[in-house]
């Protein structure tokens, strides 16, 4: 099984200081937010990895980080062999990593923001395969084009259509079209359904896998919504505050989550399926990103925290369930994973 | 006032917008009750009608929307006509608000002090000082730590989810009958949300309070509500008891609404899929709106527009949902 992507302890910090005049006169600080503080994970070939989490914990960072947006502060970006950001990266040949970067592609929540509302859906579609090195023919364009929409669910003659005129699900169609233009191996897919109503996103989520399925793409899928991610990953990465505090194979961590703020997680779901029953209650929120507490940073919220807790970080380390869980208590044998039999 | 009134009635509701092109119908007849201390779901997608159905009860339709139709009555009083001046008082003293963004509850330039001891001296009669003590009492009620100190601060003090707690307290501190809630956690993030569900569904349990809770999240109806009214095309579709609605639904679009959730409850390989999107108001289908996208469609549906009637435990607006070939299946 060989990983395509894998990123090894990767951080990117962010300075989000007032104004040096500011600072000078109010006595303040520099201040530097850890947006990803250490992020390791690796995504087999024609797999997809979800990533989950409250909003701050640094899901979109490690997308754009992935992608090239941002450059990491620390840590290596690998793709498919090729070392794409970090220690090694400088010695990979420009042509090299510009032909790695070629091969992914991102989609975005927003369909609307992310489309030129000015432009032609056939233009949008085309755009990829003009910005390439070896550009095709004209009309060997115009045939790709149809046939991209043609894979999306789109009719021919959309392509002439601009893009307010779609509705929200047919433009997340049109960002796929778009994506799938320069035939990337791996597409980013960064909340691609949290705009859409349940039954556009049931019809993009299905035509992500077929895709998936036609043309052995690999995903890493973000999103805030867990029932979302435990239907389309394979496995999935817990993020808090930065880092990741737990990953597994979707079965595993849904049925037997390890991870205290994983429980809580999966206590907070309201689900179809639990119409009257009541859950253990879900307290706190996340802390402020610029003051995160000491040592573990679900600390203040955990019911298990104990003084070691509140000194040292803990390591993402193997666990009993196949996957790997950052937290103390199942280091020292304290917490056991929860049992299915309890969900 | 009758003592079997329900709470709330609304009765053949229309809502127009006029516009240049002509008028557009956003509600058509729509007719539901809520009882005492009763939660109503209001399910469907984005379009469909719920938020303006819910503005029309609390009197706050956006000109040039205006109910054309119907009567909504609370406690068998009508509330659809009343002069501006007497729908504020009904509104706060009778029904609460709470919407998807608490800031547009909450004054940035007042304390939340403030905005709770004037809510609360305007619709009860007491004096400054019992307000504020209710006022810090209902803060601790809906989980706002050191109330006593944070009662003096500012909206922009508090988080997304604490400001949430706020709203609902001012929702609920002139003791309220039913509080509209539009879309109360869809901003929030999981953990808050789930905080946030629970406490509406504490508070209006010890207050004995009903919420017509409008959402699109089908979870959250499934934990919180009694019965749900699924919209669709400015049309109520089926309405029904919770359960029913959520695990037998009997209406062809309530059935795949259903069936497009994912769920962590089960694996599925593909989701239900309903394809095509919802008609804007300018395209209305004829007869059953939902024909060109309803995979059971007859001929009929293209002609004829199906009433709410019996299906199953809830009643379904659908030519084939309360027939024998549907029990069957
Ligand atoms: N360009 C930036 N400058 C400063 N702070 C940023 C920037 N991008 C993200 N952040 C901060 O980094 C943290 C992680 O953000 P993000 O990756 O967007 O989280 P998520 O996608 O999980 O909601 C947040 O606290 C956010 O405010
Ligand atoms: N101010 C307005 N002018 C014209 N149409 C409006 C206005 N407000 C709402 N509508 C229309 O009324 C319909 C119902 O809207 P709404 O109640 O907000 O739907 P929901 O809350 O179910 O998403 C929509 O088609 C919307 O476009
Ligand atoms: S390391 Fe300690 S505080 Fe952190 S999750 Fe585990 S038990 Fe809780
Ligand atoms: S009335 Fe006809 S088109 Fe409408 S939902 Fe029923 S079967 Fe489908
Ligand atoms: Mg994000
Ligand atoms: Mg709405």
């Amino acid at each position: 099984m060989s990983a395509l992507v894998r990123l090894t302890d990767v951080a990117r910090t962010f300075d989000v200081s007032a104004p040096w005049l500011d600072r000078a006169l109010g006595g303040k600080a520099r201040a530097l937010l850890r947006a990803v503080d250490g992020v390791s994970f690796e995504i087999p070939r024609g797999e997809t990895l979800g990533l989950v989490g409250e909003s701050g914990c640094g899901k979109s960072t490690v997308a754009r980080l992935i992608v090239g947006l941002h450059a990491p502060s620390r840590g290596t970006i690998e793709y498919d062999g090729v070392a794409l950001a970090g220690p090694g990266a400088d010695s990979v040949p420009a042509g090299r990593r510009r032909q790695a970067r070629r091969s992914m592609q991102m989609i975005f929540q927003d369909p609307y923001a992310s489309l030129n509302p000015r432009w032609r859906v056939s233009d949008i579609v085309a755009e990829p395969i003009l910005a390439q090195d070896a550009r095709p023919p004209g009309a060997a364009i115009g045939e790709r084009v149809r046939g991209l929409l043609a894979q999306v669910g789109l009719a021919a003659a959309d392509g002439a259509k601009y893009p307010h005129q779609f509705s929200g699900g047919q433009r997340q169609r049109i960002s796929i079209a778009r994506a799938l233009a320069t035939e990337p191996a791996f597409i980013v897919c960064d909340e691609p359904t949290s705009a859409l109503d349940v039954s556009v996103q049931a019809q993009v989520l299905n035509l992500m896998r077929d895709l998936q399925r036609r043309l052995g793409l690999t995903y890493l899928f973000i999103s805030h919504n867990l029932a979302v991610v435990h239907h389309v990953a394979d496995r999935v990465g817990v993020m808090y505050l930065g880092r990741i505090v737990e990953i597994a194979p979707t079965p595993s961590l849904f049925a037997a989550p390890a991870h205290p703020y994983t429980r809580m997680l999966l206590d907070a779901v309201p689900d179809l399926r639990m119409t009257g029953t009541a859950r253990t209650a879900v307290t706190g929120e996340v802390p402020n990103p610029l003051d995160p507490p000491s040592g573990c940073s679900f600390h203040p919220r955990c019911p298990f925290a104990d003084a070691r807790c509140r000194s040292e970080i803990p390591m993402l380390r193997d666990a009993s369930t196949g996957g790997k869980v950052a937290c103390h208590a199942v280091d020292e044998g304290r917490l056991a994973p929860r049992t299915p039999a309890v969900r | 006032m009758t003592a079997s009134a329900p709470l709330l009635a609304v009765d053949r509701l229309r809502i127009e917008f006029p516009t240049r092109r002509g008028t557009l119908v956003a509600v058509h007849d729509v007719s539901f009750e809520i009882a005492r201390g009763e939660v109503l779901g209001v399910v469907g997608e984005s379009g469909a009608g719920k938020s303006i159905t819910g503005a029309a009860i609390i009197g706050l339709i956006d000109p040039p929307g205006r109910i054309a139709g119907g009567e909504i009555r609370l406690e068998g009083r009508r509330i659809d006509a009343l002069p501006p001046a007497e729908m504020r008082r009904v509104r706060g003293r009778e029904i609460g608000a709470v919407f998807q963004d608490p800031l547009t509850s909450l004054n940035p330039l007042y304390t939340i002090g403030r905005q709770l001891v004037e809510t609360i001296r305007t619709h009860l009669s007491t004096g400054e000082a019992e307000a504020r003590a209710r006022a810090i009492a209902l803060l601790e009620e809906v989980g706002i730590p050191a109330a006593s100190r944070r009662i003096d601060q500012y909206p922009h003090q508090f988080s997304g989810g604490m400001r949430q707690r706020v709203v609902l307290a001012l929702a609920l501190c002139a003791q309220p009958k039913l509080i509209v809630a539009d879309e109360p956690t869809t901003a929030l993030d999981v953990s808050i949300q789930a905080q946030i569900i629970q406490l509406l569904k504490r508070l209006c349990r010890d207050h004995g309070t009903a919420v017509m809770l409008v959402t699109h999240d089908m979870g959250v109806i499934a934990e919180t509500a009694d019965r749900v009214a699924v919209m669709y095309a400015g049309r109520i579709v089926e309405i029904g008891p919770a359960a029913d609605l959520i695990h037998r639904p009997r209406h062809p679009y309530s059935i795949g609404l259903m069936g497009s959730i994912p769920s962590i409850g089960g694996s599925v390989e593909r989701l239900v899929q309903i394809d095509g999107a919802m008609p804007r108001l300018d395209a209305v289908p004829s007869g059953c709106a939902f024909h060109p996208r309803c995979p059971r469609a007859i001929e009929r549906c293209r002609r004829e527009l199906p009433e709410l009637r019996p299906a199953g435990a809830t009643r379904a607006a659908c030519w084939l949902a309360g027939s024998p070939v549907e029990q069957a299946a």
